[in-house]
């Protein structure tokens, strides 16, 4: 038999052009459903606020105002089945993916009814059903998994099942993750090892308190890291939900015909803090004025106004029905028993030994599959 | 039927019936495909296998490491082998932070079924930085799994039951053992977590260890059996789950105990295991329980510096007599 040779990498895929308005051409009920998915996470992370303020939500908690078009605009970009991970500003992801409020607000609120019976909180959300693989709280950690993500589907595409690989997964990371050694040793395996995952790069300028361009080498271009790794590269304005599917769009469809990495880098801003406990000493008031006037929601609201004859009184019905859907969230989360102090001793092992009971899966994913057949 | 095959061989043998049995099931790590493996564990597999489940990898452990993770959250059943486990120092985040919480931080949504897998201990005369015993480390953190087998039939069995368990499994082997022969039976079998055994009865002492040290026990019984003093030593196969009921039984019957165990002494399994017996058989022991670690001190390069510094016979035999008044 003779040795079946390692395949050479393949040259980076090109995605195609991102000018054509691939975002304008889904016609308005989709850009409807991204202005009321943004609407939602924005309404989300302001209850959020009030209940942390509120002693309700404990430990360290990030909201993802400001940033709203990324994550919708990028899951818009993949298929229900696409794997994604992402870093502790977890809340919009999930939200984009299919996670109802509530199990993410009971989450915070450390309930039984939480998407993780309570026991990962704000920074740990998850929703396997949805292909939500996490909110991961180390920086830079959720690379290596993300890469793994996607070499599973290629594995269970290729090697299982017979077929070519089918899957791309998106991989999130903050701009402070760039200098952890792990996005770097993701990086260069995913490109041996023909892995279809996109790392993207949500740019919002400051790792905690420090400016890229105090702590990341060629910050003022970050796709140049993409380089030394033989990626194909963009850069998307992250502030209009309509540019980042126009730019993810394509670079999807190129690393999922072509089973290759690729790098991302959306430009965005957080208009809060990087924490609950964050004075933004470090960044001017004029500077955070200038982003929050590119705010995504109006944006797109404005373009459903002016091209698809969104009335103010269509906006505010919008808006309403959003802020019943938190409210009732925030609602359902208080009732939400605790865990059961059993709890401490589940999903510690999956097999039951010692004190360990054993594990199941939280109570969201039995009401869930109650409520959609 | 048995044969005799080298203890590396059990390992490979254990890892190609599994992934014969299971497709979800793949090899990574340095140099374990085109090279043959470092050590000639995994000789001829990618041969047998392809290179898409046979997959080397750039030094890169916490990236491997982490890869794994993800691959296992997806269904699959990643063997991730660390040419030796001082190189997991590296990879810590992903085997500490991630593997061990997954099924925990998720609620029980998804786990992680991976095992790790190398050399550990002493490999001779490597220094500190390659002499690593990681069990003190790593049996600290709930959520893993420790296998740490002595025979080649044991390594055999374990792995395969680490390979099907579902949970995290960090599976220890000696670079001193790997040429070890043993018998090995041609059946499919395999060995459970959780279930020590005792590899030599006796009455007098009852002595504890794992892995490589197993054999300093046994050279340390022959011994102590000239003068008098019948030993029985328990090979603890799995550092957790703890088999702390066989351990407890034997103390019952002999009075004395001694925990040996190659990492060092603070807060250790030796330690642990000392405790719990402490606690179980406070009634029953006729002294306190005596414990032999290396030495608390970085490894050294100069071979008898290291001969001196690791669990030996000769240490064994003191550690026996003090405990049990021959001193």
């Amino acid at each position: 038999m003779t040795r079946p040779m390692r395949t050479m990498p393949t040259a980076p895929p090109k995605p195609r052009p991102a000018d054509e308005n691939l975002a304008a051409a889904l016609g308005p009920e989709v850009l409807r459903s991204w202005l009321r998915d943004m609407l939602l996470i924005r309404e989300f992370e302001v209850r959020t606020m009030q209940a942390y303020q509120n002693r309700q939500i404990g430990g360290f908690c990030h909201v993802y105002i400001g940033q709203e078009a990324v994550a919708v605009g990028c899951t818009a970009a993949v298929n229900r089945n696409d794997p994604i991970v992402t870093a502790y500003r977890d809340h919009g992801h999930a939200l984009a993916r299919g996670l109802e409020p509530r199990f993410a607000m009971a989450e915070m609120f450390g309930r039984i009814g939480g998407c993780a019976k309570g026991k990962g909180g704000s920074m740990h959300f998850f929703d396997v059903p949805n292909h939500m693989y996490g909110g991961h709280g180390i920086v830079g950690a959720q690379t290596p998994l993300g890469t793994g993500l996607a070499f599973a589907t290629k594995y269970e595409d290729e090697v299982i099942n017979g077929g070519s690989s089918s899957r791309v997964t998106l991989c999130f990371l903050g701009d402070g993750a760039l200098n952890q050694g792990a996005f770097h040793e993701a990086l260069n395996l995913a490109s041996v090892l023909d892995i279809p995952v996109i790392f993207v790069v949500e740019n919002n300028g400051y790792s905690m308190g420090t400016s890229i361009t105090r702590g990341t080498s060629m910050g003022h271009d970050i796709t140049t890291k993409a380089i030394g790794y033989g990626m194909e590269s963009a850069v998307i304005e992250g502030m209009d939900v309509m540019d980042v599917y126009n730019g993810m769009k394509p670079m999807v469809d190129a690393c999922r015909a072509a089973s290759r990495p690729a790098f991302v880098e959306i430009r965005t801003y957080r208009f809060k803090g990087h924490s609950m406990s964050d004075p933004r000493k470090y960044r001017t008031k004029d500077e955070e004025a200038k982003f929050e006037a590119e705010d995504p929601i109006d944006k797109l609201a404005d373009y459903m106004m002016s091209e698809h004859g969104l009335s103010e009184d269509e906006y505010k019905s919008l808006t309403k029905s959003v802020r019943t859907e938190v409210r009732e969230a925030v609602k359902w989360a208080e009732q939400s028993p605790p865990p059961d102090l059993d709890e401490l001793y589940t999903d510690v092992y999956v097999e039951r030994w010692g004190p360990y009971l054993g594990t199941s899966p939280p109570p969201m994913m039995q009401e869930r599959s109650e409520r959609r057949p | 039927m048995t044969r005799t095959i080298e203890f590396r061989d059990a390992l490979r043998e254990a890892m190609s019936e599994e992934m014969r049995r299971d497709q979800r099931v793949f090899l990574m790590g340095e140099e374990v495909a085109e090279y043959n493996g470092a050590y000639k564990v995994s000789r001829g597999m990618l041969d047998e296998f392809g290179p898409r489940r046979v997959i080397d990898t750039p030094i890169s452990e916490s990236g491997f490491a982490g890869l794994g993770i993800g691959a296992a959250m997806m269904g699959l059943r990643p063997i991730i082998e660390f040419m030796s486990w001082s190189f997991s120092l590296v990879a810590a985040d992903p085997i500490l932070n991630n593997a061990p919480k997954m099924l925990y931080m998720s609620g029980g949504q998804v786990g992680c079924p991976i095992v790790y897998r190398g050399n550990d201990g002493a490999g001779g005369q490597l220094g500190s930085t390659h002499s690593w015993c990681v069990e003190a480390l790593y049996s600290n953190v709930p959520g893993v799994k420790i296998a740490i087998p002595h025979t080649p039939y044991d390594a055999k069995g374990l792995l395969k039951t680490a390979i099907r368990d579902e949970d995290p499994v960090f599976f220890l082997e000696s670079e001193r053992l790997l040429s070890v022969t043993g018998e090995v039976p041609e059946e499919e079998y395999t060995v459970p977590f959780g279930q020590a055994k005792i590899v030599r009865p006796g009455k007098d002492c009852t002595v504890v260890s794992f892995g490589r040290p197993v054999y300093f026990c046994l050279d340390a019984a022959e011994e102590l059996a000239k003068e008098g003093i019948d030993c029985e030593v328990i090979d603890g196969r799995t550092i957790r789950p703890l088999d702390i009921d066989t351990i407890v039984a034997s103390v019952k019957n002999t009075n004395y105990c001694v925990v040996v165990d190659q990492s060092w002494s603070f807060a250790s399994p030796g330690s642990e295991i000392a405790a719990q017996v402490h606690q179980h058989c406070f009634d029953d022991l006729d002294n306190y329980v005596g414990r032999v670690h290396s030495d608390d001190v970085p490894a050294p390069y100069a071979q008898n510096l290291e001969q001196e510094m690791l669990p030996n016979a000769r240490k064994i035999t003191e550690a026996v007599r003090a405990v049990t008044y021959n001193a």
